[in-house]
């Protein structure tokens, strides 16, 4: 008798407990298929829309959310061979390869510097490199075209490979000096007194321990530099010099004069490294490579 | 293989001086234990050893060769830290063979020289895991290994079993001595638990805010205590301290503990302590020389009757504690021989072992 009490309360409350559970669980689902609906409408709208005749495209009775004459890769034919597409996209890559390079090199160095060499003036210099981040591009664009101009390198994409890094290198030095504090000391000491100097200490042990820190800024770096606008649109003037974003917009767009199909399609593909970047780094990215170096 | 050498040396932070001039020498092969609470200066003072610290001023000699100024990979020592840094991203092999691969020693010669550690602390078959997929003993061993395989002159070990559970830790200080008595490689090893320095070393060092309060092997200091810290440091449970007074009673000296109880100093003692008679002193005692009245020659008036606050049967043996004159004093006794709490019980205190502390000075008498 004594035991059946006792034991209903807690029937009760492992009932309610699942109850909850579930709603959460309701309620979770409910809101990541909206968010999901939310975010996937405007690339399915893009995919459709570059599959599309330009006919179809303007055809105002036609369903826009539908192929009604059945799906075309024309429009892509003729990005890739109507128009400057695949310059912009060979500038972009060749420009984006040399920030990611330059801003990884520079930042690491930087990092490895500040969160572990005491000097006079490291932690001030650690926030100065944070600092110079929060200064917009769209007020460096105005000093930088003078620079850029000052160095004969007006309408050339090297600009960019100079002028990007003034936007990545702040804030990967900044995720990385992050990542280093974190790696305890003693793995320094140890490497020490192993026998390491500071670049092989930096190349044999930072190096592989913070590569999920150095994925991350790799990833910032490579977005920031493939999705830079302002810079380009200031710069750079002739097509053969050109990179996607700018681009493909103003090859597109002529005065009123829009080609959605190609500009989705363009979109589309300018979109793909990317995504390709993003699947393939996050499972490094995700993994704890930090784990057993300590105890716990 | 080296002796080490500390000679006047002094460490500051900013404004806080860590370690104050300290004289130290380590011989060839010995295991020394630098012992005391926590911030009392002996991590600093390994690490200056090792070379992760600067020396504020006075040297310190490795082999004979003063180090100041040496950086630590060319000192010839191995480390072993509190959290094994291990290199995470390496396997075991790669950890062990790290210094060696640095070194340039030839590839036979590191496999060798791993597996022969490897042997030695029985971890052969984790050579190829990672530090993840090891038990926390296991990357202790580990990290002990990498230590080994470098040969180095002097092996220095911080805090090295603070991370591991009791019994891991009893298991991992066996191994650590037999390892020494295998490689018989000069030790430095810092440690807070004094029964860690005293089972391990060849001498203890007890160091206390900054200074040695003294050096000598473990049954010198437990017996023998210069000061009245070394006294309350070492030894488990700690020493009872109670004030004290030493009374003239015609050739002899009483010693006053309350208004109450008044023991005889034994004869051997009376003559070391005559000079203190009349002081106010420190009366110092070991709870394993307060017992249950036994052994044959003992003095009948040195029994005395105390009631019990609490009693902790431990097995071999049962702590008591009472007090007198409102200090708490633990005493040992035989489990079979304890009373109950709240009754009073029949004691005996062997003042053969007793020691008197200046409380002017903190030295025992």
């Amino acid at each position: 008798m004594t035991a059946l009490v006792s034991a209903q309360p807690g029937l009760a409350v492992g009932a309610s407990l699942k109850r909850n559970r579930r709603w959460a669980l309701i309620t979770s689902y409910v809101f990541l298929v909206l968010f999901a609906i939310f975010f996937l409408i405007p690339p399915y709208y893009m995919i459709i829309t570059s599959l599309k005749t330009d006919a179809e495209v303007a055809h105002l009775a036609t369903n826009p959310w539908i192929i009604a004459n059945g799906p075309t890769l024309e429009q892509y034919r003729l990005l890739f061979t109507g128009t400057d597409f695949l310059i912009y996209f060979k500038n972009t890559i060749v420009v984006t390869l040399c920030v990611v390079a330059i801003t990884m090199v520079v930042s690491v160095l930087a990092a490895f510097s500040l969160s572990r060499m005491r000097f006079w003036g490291s932690g001030i210099l650690a926030t100065g490199i944070f600092l110079t981040y929060l200064v917009p591009d769209t007020l460096l664009f105005i000093p930088l075209f003078q620079i850029v101009r000052g160095l004969g390198l007006l309408n050339s994409y090297w600009s960019m490979v100079l002028v990007y890094p003034t936007l990545t290198v702040p804030f990967c030095t900044w995720i990385m000096i992050g990542y280093f504090q974190s790696i305890p000391k003693e793995l320094d000491e140890a490497a020490l007194i192993d026998g390491a100097g500071h670049m092989q200490m930096l190349l044999k042990i930072f190096i592989p321990v913070a590569l999920p820190g150095i994925i991350a800024a790799t990833i910032f770096a490579f977005t920031v530099s493939w999705a830079a606008f302002v810079y380009p649109i200031a710069f750079l003037f002739s097509a053969d010099q050109q990179v996607l974003t700018v681009g493909t917009v103003t090859s597109l767009i002529k005065a009123d004069v829009y080609k959605w199909g190609m500009l989705m399609a363009g979109a589309l593909v300018a979109a793909a490294p990317p995504l390709i970047v993003y699947a393939f780094l996050m499972d490094y990215y995700i993994a704890g490579l930090t784990a057993g170096a300590t105890k716990g | 293989m080296a002796d080490v050498a500390l000679r006047n040396v002094v460490k500051r932070f900013d404004e806080v001086d860590a370690v104050r001039d300290i004289n130290l020498a380590i011989l060839d092969k010995e295991f020394v234990v630098l012992v005391g609470p926590s911030g009392c200066g002996k991590s600093t003072t390994l690490r200056m050893i090792a070379g992760l610290e600067e020396v504020t001023s006075g040297d310190i000699a490795i082999g004979g060769e003063v180090v100041n100024d040496v950086p630590p990979k060319d000192r010839d020592i191995a480390m072993v830290f509190q959290n094994y840094a291990l290199y995470p991203h390496m396997t075991v092999f790669e950890n062990m063979s790290f210094g060696l691969k640095l070194r340039r020693v030839p590839k036979p010669e590191i496999r060798a020289r791993v597996e022969k550690a490897a042997k030695i602390l029985d971890i052969m078959e984790l050579l190829e895991r990672r530090p993840k997929q090891l038990s926390g003993g296991q990357r202790q061993r580990v990290a002990m290994g990498r230590a080994i395989v470098r040969n180095p002159k002097v092996f220095l070990f911080d805090e090295p079993l603070s991370n591991l559970d009791a019994k891991l830790r009893v298991q991992m200080r066996t191994e650590i001595k037999r390892v020494h008595q295998q490689v018989k490689t000069t030790t430095v090893y810092v440690t807070h638990d004094q029964v860690e320095a005293m089972t391990l070393a060849d001498r203890v060092v007890v160091m206390n805010a900054g200074r040695i309060e003294q050096v000598g092997p473990p049954h010198d200091l437990y017996h023998r205590p210069k000061t009245r810290f070394v006294a309350g440091f070492i030894g488990s449970p700690a020493m009872n301290f109670l004030p004290a007074r030493l009374e003239q009673n015609g050739a002899g000296l009483m010693l006053r503990l309350s208004q109450e109880l008044l023991l005889p100093v034994p004869g051997g003692h009376a003559e070391r302590y005559r000079s203190a008679s009349g002081k106010d002193l420190i009366f110092g005692l070991r709870p394993e020389h307060i017992t249950e009245p036994r052994g044959e020659g003992r003095n009948p008036n040195c029994e005395f009757t105390a009631v019990l606050d609490v009693v902790e049967p431990m097995g071999m043996e049962t702590m008591v504690f009472f007090t007198i004159n409102g200090t708490e004093i633990c005493a040992r006794v035989e489990p079979s021989a304890a009373g109950a709490p709240a009754q009073p019980m029949r004691l005996y205190a062997n003042l053969n072992h007793m020691h008197l502390i200046d409380p002017a000075t903190d030295l025992v008498l």
